[in-house]
């Protein structure tokens, strides 16, 4: 059987480890036997974004050093994804043995849903999840690893779920990493307008495949009294609505 | 040393190779006057460059007529200037192709020459060429068709020989290097799509802004 | 105008606050999406064409002290004059001292970047010239003494009430009782206004989109014909415009101005796209009998050979802009100088300093959509991140974040201590959540203020996943 690596991601790992299991359901579920190496932390995406590229470059070192040996490694995140498969062999010099081994590591390395379309090949989801859902496509799932089909394509499989899209899908929903914290007022902005979309889509229920985004949508819709869910892709995928939505200490009637 | 060697040699000392291989892909370069990728929506016998044509003026606010010989477009002319309602004036250059044409034809017609008058109402150019892809007339300035003629007047007409209706903006250098010679230019090439325009107040496309109200291509089929 | 750059914060703030200005860009922002998408999906060659673009600009850097030189001398040979000038101030004095010789008085000015660059108007008026903004867009904001907004729609922030009031408050020949509560109308007072002052103008003052290396061209696209106009009536016309304009051929040029407009406002092409190949030819009866071309480098070549070169490629069409969400949350005004935006953000960094600007690269959530629009693919968020990293080895980094950021690569360089530090965080974040989440936390109130913070479910995932193993 090929040996996947699941990178649960510092967010899933801390916040909402249900995610991480979910992903690891339906990567086990695809035919692939999943493992959790020693040695993750973070792929070092908070300082290589805010410009420290020596601790970002020692970061990348470590996981790759964590994930070196597996058939594929598989991320809940496209942010996460695609600072693996874009941003690590930009931090090495081209020719030395690092950019290869990030280069190799890019190679194996996809984004959850890209990877039970593309590698696994699902056909069928046994699983059921009851929710009018409405997909956020996350900025590095789309624009740095081309993820658009691929879950709405997984998510109309399940039993129970209607699709419906929202304006604007594409367009960021203010979180950013650390963007957040230091632009609060144009970053809440950015997610009232997405908070818009969403209403207006007439979903119950908004997914997407990054924590991040999660949190923001989930916290601002919550602030605001709205009863719409937040759910995590990999988590509907999964079936898994016995899980409270993210900020709801209710699962799902089913 | 002065700004223009200072800004050069600063250019030469931050690029990579040699000034000499710079030169010489340089000069290769400005002589193959090579095409990049050129769309081939404009791609087409005379037919389809007609049609496009019109259809991209016509959507952006232009008109276009199509007349069959030269001499009809003394009565198309009178014609458009008669149903836009403007004085039976006529501003034109020392043009011979206009200049030849059966004015008398048009016996109410005030024919004016030389450059454009802010007063103006209405001016007529010969194209040098015309461009599908983009629905584009070409003028060249000089004293056949002064430049203004195409700013200032209310209602500016133009016309086109078909012949000179080409797909695409590469089809029209080699016949530009052809009449002014290679790296030579007019002093202003104006091209024209549709009457002056403006959406700087609230993205609201408004007609006319600085510019003719009105452009009105006549295409001769014949010429 | 000094930048205003180190505001970032607090103007961002005031322009979320202004409600006038959130009308504006509520309105107009998604239409600049919508064209160029139509404008994109009309032309099956549209993303081929981009590539060919940035071929031809990396092209023309790679070559820019021969091809600048080569212009030159097509611009003399056609009868123009070219001027060098490696600073703001330098421009500013050559324009001064041809306007002085021309004993000048009105000046009409097409729509220039550059010339908002080097402060031109402002040193014009201190010199004693009248200039004149012809663009309705960069009038507008003239008479507002403010700047331009936006690098292709300078008053996208204005709505018609305050344009009225300010023509009735500035043209002061206005009949009071004249109906100026719609878009024609208005423009139509602009056009009676300056009509009379091309007309009067002695010397005229553009900028450039591109300059032909080939034939000495300097190309100017507008959409109302003020450029033309400006060149065409006063006996003087003025270029001002930057070294990275340059293409070699017509052919180049073809390529760049079928995407700059598709890119821009979603036209096929502006409807003046305008050659300006030196002054009157000695048979011309009309034109302008002297042209001169200033060439600014300010910084530029500077630029050259570094990480940030592929800056220099921008073709100014503003759909970074259009397409970026902070942008269109805050306007361009709370950039604090003349180019706002994702392109501002990395190119004003370079022109007034890093240590000058250092808000602007970091606001940005790297969401990529200005990369994937720009018609050069200019790869705007790797130099965003370039400039973070500039600022972080000159320590401009906020010791906040500095310390913050130290302490967290500490744990995570330690596998042992950092899955320690999480299962701690897992049980605190769930432990304060209350109905599932948490209204307010005293470390995170740049997060809390405005949203909860869903609680954590209590235990991490890796220990889970190990309970689960044995
Ligand atoms: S960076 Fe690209 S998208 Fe932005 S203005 Fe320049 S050319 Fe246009």
């Amino acid at each position: 059987m090929p040996r996947v690596a699941l990178f649960p991601t510092c967010l899933v790992d801390v916040m909402r480890p249900s995610v991480g299991f979910a992903a690891a359901r339906l990567i086990e579920q695809a035919g692939f036997a999943v493992t959790v190496p020693e040695g993750l932390t973070c792929c070092g995406q908070p300082a290589f974004n805010s410009g420290d590229r020596k601790t970002a470059r020692a970061l990348a070192r470590r996981t790759m050093t964590a994930l070196a040996g597996f058939d594929f490694v598989v991320l809940p995140s496209g942010s996460c994804a695609g600072m693996m498969v874009k941003h690590y062999p930009e931090l090495f010099e081209a020719g030395s043995a690092d950019h290869t081994a990030a280069l190799a590591l890019a190679a194996r390395t996809h984004e959850l849903t890209a990877f039970l379309v593309h590698i696994a090949r699902v056909n069928n989801l046994a699983s059921e999840f009851p929710a009018r859902a409405t997909y956020h496509d996350s900025c590095a799932g789309l624009r740095e690893l081309g993820i658009k089909s691929e879950p709405r394509q997984l998510l109309k499989k399940v039993a129970g779920v209607t699709l419906m899209e929202m304006e604007d899908a594409e367009v960021c929903c203010g979180f950013g990493g650390t963007f957040c914290v230091k632009y609060p007022e144009i970053s809440t902005r950015m997610t009232d307008k997405k908070v818009e979309r969403i209403i207006a889509s007439g979903a119950d229920t908004v997914v997407a495949g990054d924590l991040g985004c999660l949190m923001t949508m989930a916290g601002r819709l919550k602030r605001l009294g709205s009863d719409i869910r937040v759910r995590h892709v990999a988590e509907v995928l999964a079936g898994d609505y016995a899980t409270p939505p993210l900020a709801e200490d209710d699962g799902d009637a089913a | 040393m002065s700004a223009r060697e200072t800004i050069l040699a600063r250019i030469r000392s931050r690029l990579p190779g040699t000034e000499a291989a710079r030169r010489d892909a340089v000069e290769l370069h400005l002589a193959a006057h090579g095409a990049n990728l050129v769309p081939l929506r404009g791609l087409g016998d005379g037919d389809h460059r007609l049609s496009l044509f019109t259809r991209l003026m016509t959507g952006v606010g232009g008109s276009v007529e199509t007349v069959e010989t030269l001499a009809d477009v003394v009565q198309a002319v009178a014609a458009h200037m008669a149903a836009a309602g403007l004085p039976p004036s006529l501003r034109k250059g020392a043009d011979t192709t206009l200049a030849h044409l059966p004015w008398h034809r048009a016996p109410g017609l005030t024919l004016l020459s030389g450059p454009a008058d802010p007063a103006d109402h209405t001016t007529l150019s010969l194209a040098f060429a015309g461009v599908a892809e983009s629905g584009t007339v070409l003028l060249l300035s000089g004293p056949d068709n002064p430049a203004t003629l195409n700013f200032l007047p209310e209602l500016h007409m133009v016309v086109l020989p078909a012949s000179r209706l080409v797909s695409c903006y590469e089809d029209v250098w080699p016949l530009l290097r052809a009449s002014q010679g290679d790296g030579l230019m007019p002093s202003t090439l104006n091209m024209i799509s549709g009457p002056s325009r403006t959406a700087d107040i609230e993205q609201t496309i408004v007609r006319p802004a600085h510019g003719p109200r009105d452009l009105h291509v006549i295409i001769v089929v014949g010429a | 105008m000094q930048p205003e750059t180190a505001r970032f914060k607090e103007l961002s703030r005031a322009a979320l606050a202004n409600d006038q200005l959130q009308r504006s860009m509520v309105a107009t922002g998604p239409q600049f999406v919508l064209k160029r998408a139509k404008a994109r999906a009309a032309l099956p060659e549209f993303d081929d064409l981009r590539n060919a673009a940035r071929d031809i600009k990396n092209h023309v850097l790679a070559h820019l002290d021969v091809y600048l030189e080569k212009f030159e001398a097509r611009v003399q040979a056609a009868g123009g004059h070219v001027h060098w000038a490696e600073t703001a101030e330098e421009a500013r004095a050559i324009i001064l001292n041809i306007c002085a010789a021309k004993k000048a008085r009105l000046i009409t000015k097409g729509k220039s970047m550059v010339s908002e660059e080097v402060g031109l108007n402002e040193a014009l008026e201190g010199a004693g010239h009248t200039p004149v903004e012809t663009d309705l867009g960069e009038y507008l904001i003239q008479i507002r003494n403010e700047r331009p907004s936006h690098i292709i729609a300078p008053a996208v922030h204005l709505r018609r009430e305050q344009i009225e009031a300010d023509f009735r408050r500035v043209h002061t020949d206005l009949d009071p009782a004249r109906d100026l509560s719609h878009i024609p109308a208005l423009v139509e007072e602009a056009r009676r206004v300056l009509r009379q002052n091309y007309l009067d103008a002695d010397v005229g003052i553009t900028g450039a989109n591109f300059l032909v290396a080939g034939t000495g061209s300097a190309i100017i696209v507008t959409n109302e014909g003020n450029g033309d106009l400006t060149r065409l009536m006063p006996e003087t016309h003025i270029v001002i415009t930057s070294i990275e304009k340059i293409v070699p051929t017509l052919e180049d040029a073809s390529t760049l101005l079928r995407v700059l407009a598709r890119s821009a406002t979603g036209q096929d092409i502006s409807t003046y796209t305008t050659l300006m190949t030196g002054p009157r030819r000695a048979a011309d009866p009309d034109g302008p009998e002297e042209f001169h071309i200033v060439l600014l480098d300010n910084g530029r070549s500077q630029v050259l050979g570094t990480e940030f070169q592929d800056m220099l490629r921008c073709i100014r069409c503003g759909a970074c802009l259009n397409h970026c969400p902070v942008y269109q949350a805050v306007g361009g005004h709370a950039y604090g100088w003349v180019y706002p935006g994702p392109i501002g953000s990395v190119v004003t960094p370079a022109l007034i300093g890093i240590e000058n600007a250092a808000n602007l690269p970091n606001a940005s959530t790297f969401c990529g959509r200005c990369e994937d629009v720009c018609p050069v693919r200019i790869p705007l968020p790797r130099l965003l991140r370039h400039w973070r990293e500039r600022e972080f080895e000159q320590h401009l980094t906020p010791r906040t974040v500095r310390s913050g950021l130290g302490a967290w690569a500490f744990l995570a360089k330690r596998p042992k201590l950092y899955g320690l530090a999480m299962r701690l965080a897992a049980r605190f974040l769930n432990w304060r959540g209350r109905a599932g989440r948490i209204a307010s936390l005293p470390l995170a109130r740049g997060w809390t203020r405005t949203r909860d913070l869903p609680a954590a479910q209590g235990k991490t995932f890796t220990e889970l996943w190990r309970e689960r193993q044995k």
